[in-house]
């Protein structure tokens, strides 16, 4: 439980943290809410020359109204996600997933840019973004540029982040009344991450599913679409005969939690679930 | 009158935990909180293979490394050990030990000790730790107990030839019948996978040498008065140049009952060193060098006359041990040996225990040890043979319950007392079978989740012991208890108790029983124990033996002070003591109520000893050894409701309700708070937990995120009821209540499981009923 050696700098401004990255040799990691880091490093799983203590950047926590989208800053805490008003009212999977995350502690602790930027198959809010279509705002030395969800995402713990850049900003589609969600996931105690987590979003069209957006948690190395199974809700198809292709493109992992084979079946069971209660909510 | 009758006094009263006030405000002390000048931290350095030999270890670089003060191999320290870690459980005359040492050069399991750092800073211990290049050649590993005892299995240590550690029987032929002459006949397979016990404080060890060549151990351990005498031998000490404390200790659930490597690593390198040296245990450390509890595959047999009437039981058990025989590892599976035909009324009785070494962390004693591994088996079978007889599962069980106490049982032991059938009624007080079986019958006409009751009727064995019986079994120590009673001048009471605490409230539920007997206030009670200066002898806490053991042992050290206090009385007033009346803390003379003396003013002219009977001594103190003539036997019913997501498999506990029943109860909060513990363990092992090893043996679940512990969000509360029979061999009415919960818990959840499937066809499903194992069964009974 202690980590290795490091060094430990705060930074004072967005600036500073891409300067002080730059300095650590591409082995420097941010510290946020440090609630994936911290573990990590007293495990000696993570071994990061240096620390960029980001926590004292208040301007990186805020929710604002952009009106078409909603913008959450990175440093937004997941308890203020799930609390915030605007959040709740224009996109409510999503604070409504900010509650799912770990346990109060967490919640408390944890930020949005630090569980994204994490980039954990496993955690609930990427497949949110994925299904959502966000849109993420990094700054690097190189200035400021956005990435989409569906970009973002590149490996197990591997972002579309160099190393010298910070993920400052989220922004989510305001959600129209024809626009039905669902998050659901399972697993084994409250403050588990995800078996197999569902982010589904429906466009209803006179009662009937005109489109869906699903967003798969750790059905993979990254956080996934259901293009199959959203390709066969477009095409008409049921919601059942959508929801059993939901395995397509997947390549759930094997662990304690459950088979791989156990997790294809949780997630055409979860789709379903999701799609089913997207449509009326 | 007995004591169980006055109940007038604190015995009975809910009295708040005096522990409380400085663990929660964290006031507590910990070994790791201890920090002596110039102490060396340590850091065992542990071999990542299941099986390996050392062929060669390199330590010059951690030797260079900052602030490291030491660092030593197996071999180098092989000459500071004069006896083996001990094994104070030689089951049978043929049982085969391996020879077991603080380091090793041939790993045996996956956390096997094999280098010593000794640095300025645990930071610096663990940096230079990672420097230490061991060159290991693995050797073939085996890891469950099947495949340990196939022909051509990897020994896990080859110089036994076998991997079979012991046999050990017990049969008793009461009727002459073949159990398979019987009308039916039910045997089942179980597992029952590994516990790995996570105490809240993990384990930590700190040696603080003295001038005279004595040595002081500081250790998180429930056992600091058989440590000494063993961490002595082991270091070849006189015991009296050995002191033992066990201070706050924050839980241990028979894991702390042992001797470690660390301790006596930790006492020779500061006897080495001269300097004080403390280890303290990570959270992922503890998942492989503390002791593992259950792995066992149990085939169990049930047969009946076809009216329902059991006749035979027979358990053939094979159980892991791990790799080597820690403290009392073989003894384990056998302490529940006695008691595999739970609490009905079986004749014929055969059991037979096969203990199996593995290249695995030991096994040792986990809360019920050997009691739980027999109630799982024999309440899931109940179940069984209740289907194969067509007959309700709760008829059954009435039918065959002991209904006389005492009661000799089949496996030659007799039970004190107890009403099986009064719990289970008051179960169903509170439990409505027939409203819950309608809402079940709903749940399953409408789809969606499903619900499922079960059944645990159970007893136990436990208030380790009979000093004639633990020898007839082989177990190294005795079974007895001390405590002495010492009053002070003003009739303040000093206490000491062999008994040690980490989490059972003895300093609280001491002083409620003396606190009675003597008539004082509670708070002029003050209980000292843990720490072998103060209390050169007892036998320590686990098996629920303190209170029905160590608490009767005070009972009969207050008893000699009073009647002690009575002869000074009697010749202070000029009368009989046979005259005498004590009642509330104070004598009085019979027939005569002017003439008294309180209790206090007799311990100050105790001390004065201005005016005592002819030849006493003077002072007010006694002490009393008890041994009990009987073990405990508590006893109960309890019932678990389970939600069943049968698509998913997803299964969640909704309600449990207990009857216990523990004789005599001292402080009901205290009760409860026990049992809610036990019951948690019990539901954890049913539902969650599992300690997992690949083939290799390398551990799956080797921390906090994959071995599940479950939070109070998985549990919902649980409904608690008693029903007392006191127990007739203490005076104190008293039985252990430590591990009921623990025994009773895990079949009540799995026979709720597979009450939820029944119409499903499902028959087994195996602990911890995960959600993919509940998918699984589901979908084999489907096809």
């Amino acid at each position: 439980m202690i980590p290795a050696a490091f060094d430990y700098d705060v930074a004072e401004s967005l600036d500073h943290a891409v300067e002080l990255l730059g300095t650590g040799g591409g082995d420097a990691k941010l510290l946020a809410g440090g609630h994936s880091l911290i573990p990590a490093l007293k495990l000696r799983i993570a071994r990061p020359s240096m620390l960029v203590d980001i926590g004292r950047l208040s301007d990186l926590a805020y929710v604002k109204d952009t009106g078409t989208h909603i913008a959450i800053g990175a440093l937004t805490r997941h308890a203020a996600v799930a609390d915030d008003p605007l959040v709740q009212e224009h996109c409510p999977i999503v604070s409504f997933t900010a509650g799912q995350i770990g346990d109060p502690q967490v919640r408390h602790r944890g930020t949005l840019g630090g569980s994204l930027s994490h980039g954990d198959p496993a955690s609930d809010m990427p497949a949110v973004m994925l299904a959502l279509g966000a849109e993420l705002d990094v700054h690097g030395s190189g200035g400021t540029r956005t990435i989409a969800a569906t970009e973002f995402f590149t490996g197990v713990f591997e972002t579309a982040l160099t190393p010298d850049e910070v993920l400052v900003e989220v922004r989510v589609p305001k959600l129209g009344a024809s626009t039905g969600w669902a998050y659901l996931k399972a697993n084994r105690r409250a403050q588990d991450w995800a078996t197999v987590g569902v982010a589904a979003l429906v466009h209803r069209d006179d009662g009937k599913v005109a489109g869906a957006s699903i967003g798969l948690v750790n059905m993979g190395g990254t956080p996934l679409r259901a293009r199959a199974t959203e390709d066969a809700l477009a095409g008409g198809a049921s919601v059942a005969d959508a929801a059993a292709l939901v395995g397509q493109g997947t390549d759930p992992p094997a662990d304690q939690a459950g088979s791989a084979e156990y997790r294809a079946h949780l997630a055409q069971v979860l789709a379903r679930r999701a799609l089913e209660q997207a449509m009326t909510t | 009158m007995s004591a169980t009758e006055e109940r007038t006094g604190y015995i009975g009263a809910p009295v708040k935990r005096r522990e409380d006030a400085s663990l929660l405000t964290g006031r507590g002390t910990y070994v790791d909180n201890m920090a002596p000048a110039g102490t060396v931290a340590m850091v065992v350095v542990r071999s990542p293979y299941a099986h390996a030999r050392v062929k060669s270890i390199d330590m010059g670089a951690a030797k260079q490394a900052e602030g490291v003060v030491a660092v030593f191999s197996a071999a180098e320290l092989r000459d500071d050990w004069k006896a083996p870690l001990p094994c104070a459980w030689p089951v049978t005359e043929e049982m085969k030990s391996p020879d077991h040492y603080p380091l090793t050069d041939v790993a045996c399991y996956q956390g096997d000790g094999v280098a010593v750092v000794l640095a300025e800073s645990r930071a610096h211990a663990r940096d230079a730790a990672e420097l230490i290049e061991v060159d290991y050649e693995p050797l073939d590993a085996v890891a469950g107990v099947e495949r340990a005892l196939e022909d051509g299995a990897p020994l896990v240590h080859p110089d036994l030839g076998t991997n079979e550690c012991y046999v050990w029987r017990l049969d008793t032929d009461a009727t002459g019948q073949a159990i398979d002459d019987a009308d039916v006949v039910v045997t089942r397979t179980y597992y029952q996978p590994r516990l790995i016990p996570n105490a809240i404080e993990p384990r930590a060890v700190l040696a603080v040498p003295g001038t005279t060549g004595d040595m002081t151990l500081y250790s998180t351990t429930q056992v600091p008065h058989i440590l000494r005498v063993l961490a002595a031998a082991g270091l070849g000490l006189h015991e009296t140049k050995l002191r033992v404390v066990a201070p706050d200790v924050g839980g241990g659930f028979g894991s702390k009952l042992d001797v470690y490597a660390e301790e006596l690593l930790a006492l020779a390198l500061a006897r080495r060193l001269e300097r004080p040296v403390k280890w303290t245990e990570e959270r992922s450390e503890n998942y492989v060098a503390t002791i593992h509890g259950r792995d066992l595959v149990t085939e169990y047999t049930l047969a009946a006359t076809k009216d329902g009437t059991i006749t035979h039981c027979r358990a053939r058990v094979k159980a892991a041990m791990g790799a080597y025989l820690q403290l009392v590892t073989p003894g384990i599976p056998l302490l529940g040996a006695w008691i595999y035909a739970g609490p009905y009324a079986i004749p014929n009785y055969s059991v037979e225990f096969t203990g199996v070494f593995t290249n695995t962390t030991p096994t040792d004693a986990y809360r019920g040890a050997g009691r739980p591994e027999a109630t799982y088996v024999i309440e899931r079978t109940m179940d069984a043979l209740a289907n194969e007889l067509g007959m309700d599962k709760l008829e059954l069980r009435r039918k065959n319950f002991i209904k006389e106490f005492p009661a000799t049982i089949g496996s030659g032991l007799t039970i004190d007392s107890g009403d099986y059938l009064a719990s289970l009624d008051k179960l169903l007080q509170v439990f409505d079978l027939d409203a819950f079986r309608a809402e079940q019958a709903k749940r399953r006409d409408n789809g969606g989740t499903l619900l499922g009751v079960g059944f645990s009727t159970y007893n136990e064995m436990c208030g380790l012991a009979p000093s004639r019986i633990l020898g007839a079994i082989r177990y190294a120590a005795g079974g007895w208890d001390t405590a002495t009673i010492r009053c002070l001048p003003t009739g303040s009471i000093q206490v000491i108790t062999g008994t040690s605490p980490h989490g059972q409230s003895h300093e609280t539920a001491w002083a409620q029983i003396v606190a009675d007997q003597l008539g004082c206030d509670i708070d002029a009670v003050e209980v000292l124990h843990g720490d072998t200066s103060i209390s050169s002898i007892g036998m320590d806490t686990y098996g629920s033996r303190s209170l029905p053991v160590g608490g009767v042992a005070l009972y009969h050290a207050a008893a000699k002070v009073i009647d002690k206090a009575r002869q000074i009385v009697a010749h202070q007033l000029e009368v009989s003591a046979d005259d005498l009346e004590f009642a509330d803390g104070t004598f009085t003379v019979k027939g005569s109520p002017d003439k008294t003396a309180t209790f206090a003013s007799v311990a100050f002219g105790a001390w004065a000893a201005h005016d005592l009977p002819d030849g006493m001594e003077p002072g007010l103190e006694a002490t009393a050894v008890y041994d009990p003539p009987n073990f405990s036997w508590p006893g109960g019913a309890h019932a678990a409701v389970v939600e069943v997501d049968p698509e998913t498999g997803d299964t969640r506990l909704v309600r449990y309700v207990a009857v216990d029943d523990v004789g005599t109860v001292v402080n009901p909060m205290i009760v409860d708070g026990q049992v809610h513990g036990g019951i948690t363990q019990g539901i954890s092992a049913a539902l969650y937990e599992e300690g997992a090893y690949d083939e290799d043996g390398n551990l799956l679940t080797a921390n906090l995120l994959t071995y599940l512990v479950p939070s109070a969000a998985e549990l919902p509360s649980f409904e608690l009821e008693r029903t007392e029979s006191p127990s007739p061999t203490n005076p104190l009415g008293v039985k252990g209540v430590g591990e009921t919960g623990t025994i009773a818990a895990a079949p009540a959840v799995i026979n709720a499981v597979l009450d939820a499937l029944s119409h499903l066809g499902v028959k087994d499903v195996q602990m911890p009923a995960t959600p993919e194992r509940v998918w699984r069964a589901i979908e084999e009974a489907k096809s």
